[in-house]
């Protein structure tokens, strides 16, 4: 079976970002760019499908600037087969839902795999507004995955625990963090991975229009947290919980 | 203006995080339905309807909503929800699964996690692990929000007297069935509402070693969290984890035991009243944002703090 895994560009998640002076959205000038971590665990979980035999062809798929072929070599290197970028910067969940719903109706996977969030936007929303646009059930914030007889069990985080959901396939899966520990591409997968085979494409190719249906007006930065002290023991901090914030 | 509020509970009773929603929902203004959908649910309707400000109540009684799966819940919401300007719903794992898909039914970008309301059409959102607030504007023909319960002040469960409706209709999607889940269990309070938090971190060493956090949780009444560190290593369950890919919390007190203080971890404290920091490195970063910081091995410091509080 065919699987399809989206991988977003996004800030490196090591880099603690400024909002721009202007307030216009944050400050990306020469900040380190990176595969979000949860795409990371997305194409590990397919091409660990694939070491299983369950798999046979993986599709990264990137929405993004021209630089988000980078992720996609990577996740090439990782061991998927061959990429699609559609070439659009700022395109919001919806936006991006839309067009991995027409490249899902050109290919045909019986598994699409995802983060469940964007470590830039946060939003978690995409896998789900794409299972919603096709029609699919989806197995979100996923720590475990196992496909038989057309169907994929999927072992979701939740609030209280952990809850296990059997999807009829074809289906959407979302990646928490549990799920696997995503390997790192050697040298010879990254030299391999330059002559896999990488379509560009533009939102027009598909027919989805991405405009943006919300509208940033500002980004501030948050609240800053006054200083506090340091305590010498564990009685003076008692001893400051009790009477100086009064909060036990 | 008409708000529809998706109410959180375990078909037994109403999760305080549906109050806060509503608060949310007050924010916006305009007249407030609280839709509940479950199966033997109509308890939870009734306590939905003794929420003060909510006008009425929808009640949609069937074994499809029984586990929330997504597909049949947002069938349910997103043809409900066709007759009002706000669809809201609580940022929790449940409202993050299936609010997304009524989204992208009724053809709308959905503003996730909202942490304050500016006007009926205005809302602000952390991104960026909470290093930046982004405000954002929608003139879409509906709003659907999911909202941060810790930035909204519960309203008064109860004063309000509000009618029940019962919808008649329910539809399995057919796409997806419940396997069964592993619920936590603990006479603790729950994370998200405890007044106290003591979490641990990779600092803890070990499983066992979260029995010194219990003692002390349970002599303060406080729920206990825990980093991610703590979980990947398989010390505590993954519904214990903080930060921003865990759970937010904000209580009067956060106490961090033996964790460094990555912003992801900040991104689900940090508007926490208090915060405690006890850690063997003065340099840990958890201090920038700690009131009052130990420098102390904690295998010292917390039995202490167990006998002193
Ligand atoms: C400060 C700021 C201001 C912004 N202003 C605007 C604006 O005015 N207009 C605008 O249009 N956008 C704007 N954006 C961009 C936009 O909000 C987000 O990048 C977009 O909403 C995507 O959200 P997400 O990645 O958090 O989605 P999520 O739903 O969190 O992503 C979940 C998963 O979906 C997949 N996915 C998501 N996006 C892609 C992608 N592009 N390619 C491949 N896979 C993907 C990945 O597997 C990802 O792990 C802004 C962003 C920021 C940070
Ligand atoms: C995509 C992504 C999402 C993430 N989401 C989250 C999230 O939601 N929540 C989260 O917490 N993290 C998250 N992280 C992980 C985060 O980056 C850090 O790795 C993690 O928070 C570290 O946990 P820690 O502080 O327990 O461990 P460490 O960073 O290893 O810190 C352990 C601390 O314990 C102290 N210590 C050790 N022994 C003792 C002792 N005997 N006495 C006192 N102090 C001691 C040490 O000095 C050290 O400061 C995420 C990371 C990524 C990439």
């Amino acid at each position: 079976m065919k699987v399809l895994v989206a991988v977003k560009r996004v800030v490196d998640y090591n880099v603690k970002v400024r909002v721009a002076a202007d307030h216009s959205g944050v400050d990306l000038t020469n900040v380190k760019m990176a595969m979000n971590p949860f795409c990371e665990i997305a194409v590990e979980e397919a091409v660990r499908l694939k070491e299983k035999g369950v798999a046979t062809e993986i599709i990264a798929v990137a929405v993004g600037p021209k630089e988000a072929q980078e992720q996609i070599r990577t996740a090439l290197a990782l061991g998927a087969d061959r990429g699609i970028l559609v070439e659009a910067a700022d395109v919001q969940p919806l936006g991006v839902a839309k067009l991995l719903k027409a490249i899902v109706d050109e290919e045909k996977p019986e598994l699409v795999i995802l983060g469940k969030q964007a470590i830039d936007g946060d939003n978690n929303q995409t896998g789900q507004m794409l299972a919603a646009l096709a029609g699919m059930g989806q197995g979100t914030f996923a720590s475990e995955v196992n496909v038989a007889d057309g169907s994929v069990k999927v072992t979701r985080e939740i609030d209280g625990g952990l809850q296990t959901v059997d999807l009829k396939l074809p289906a959407v899966v979302t990646t928490d963090l549990r799920l696997n520990e995503p390997r790192y591409a050697s040298l010879p997968n990254i030299m391999k991975a330059k002559k896999k085979p990488l379509d560009i494409k533009a939102p027009g190719d598909y027919g989805v229009d991405v405009t943006p249906l919300v509208k940033t007006v500002k980004v501030e930065p948050p609240a800053e947290r006054q200083a506090g002290i340091k305590v010498a023991d564990v009685a003076e901090l008692v001893d400051k919980l009790k009477n100086e914030a009064k909060v036990i | 203006m008409s708000v529809l509020v998706y109410a959180e509970h375990d078909n037994a009773s109403l999760k305080g995080v549906t109050l806060n929603t509503v608060a949310a929902a007050q924010a916006i203004g305009g007249d407030i339905t609280v839709l509940v959908a479950g199966s033997g649910c109509a308890a939870v309707a009734e306590a939905a309807a003794k929420i003060a400000g909510v006008s009425k109540v929808l009640l949609a009684d069937d074994a499809a909503y029984e586990h929330q799966l997504a597909e049949n819940v947002a069938d349910l919401v997103a043809e409900v929800g066709k007759g009002y300007s706000h669809i809201l719903a609580p940022a929790t794992t449940s409202g993050k699964n299936f609010l997304p898909r009524v989204a992208a039914l009724l053809d709308v970008q959905m503003i996730s996690e909202i942490s304050g309301v500016v006007n009926a059409t205005t809302f602000q959102r952390p991104i960026y692990a909470g290093n930046a607030i982004a405000t954002v504007e929608s003139s879409q023909a509906t709003n659907v929000l999911t909202v941060r319960g810790t930035s909204f002040d519960p309203v008064a469960a109860e004063g309000g007297s509000a009618a029940v409706e019962n919808l008649g209709v329910a539809k399995d999607a057919g796409v997806s069935s419940f396997v069964g889940e592993e619920l936590a269990k603990s006479d603790r309070p729950e994370l998200t509402a405890a007044k106290i938090v003591i979490s641990g971190g990779r600092g803890m060493q070990n499983g066992d070693n979260f029995e010194m956090l219990y003692k002390v949780a349970d002599k303060l009444g406080a729920a206990v969290g825990a980093s991610r560190a703590a979980v990947d290593a398989g010390f505590v369950p993954n519904d214990m984890q903080v930060g921003q890919t865990g759970k937010i919390v904000a209580p009067q007190l956060y106490v961090a035991v033996g964790i460094s203080g990555a912003i992801q971890h900040l991104a689900g404290m940090k508007d926490s009243k208090v915060i405690v920091a006890i850690n063997k490195d003065e340099e840990a970063p958890i201090f920038q944002v700690a009131d009052y910081g130990l420098v102390a091995d904690l295998f010292e410091a917390v039995p202490e703090l167990e006998k002193l509080v």
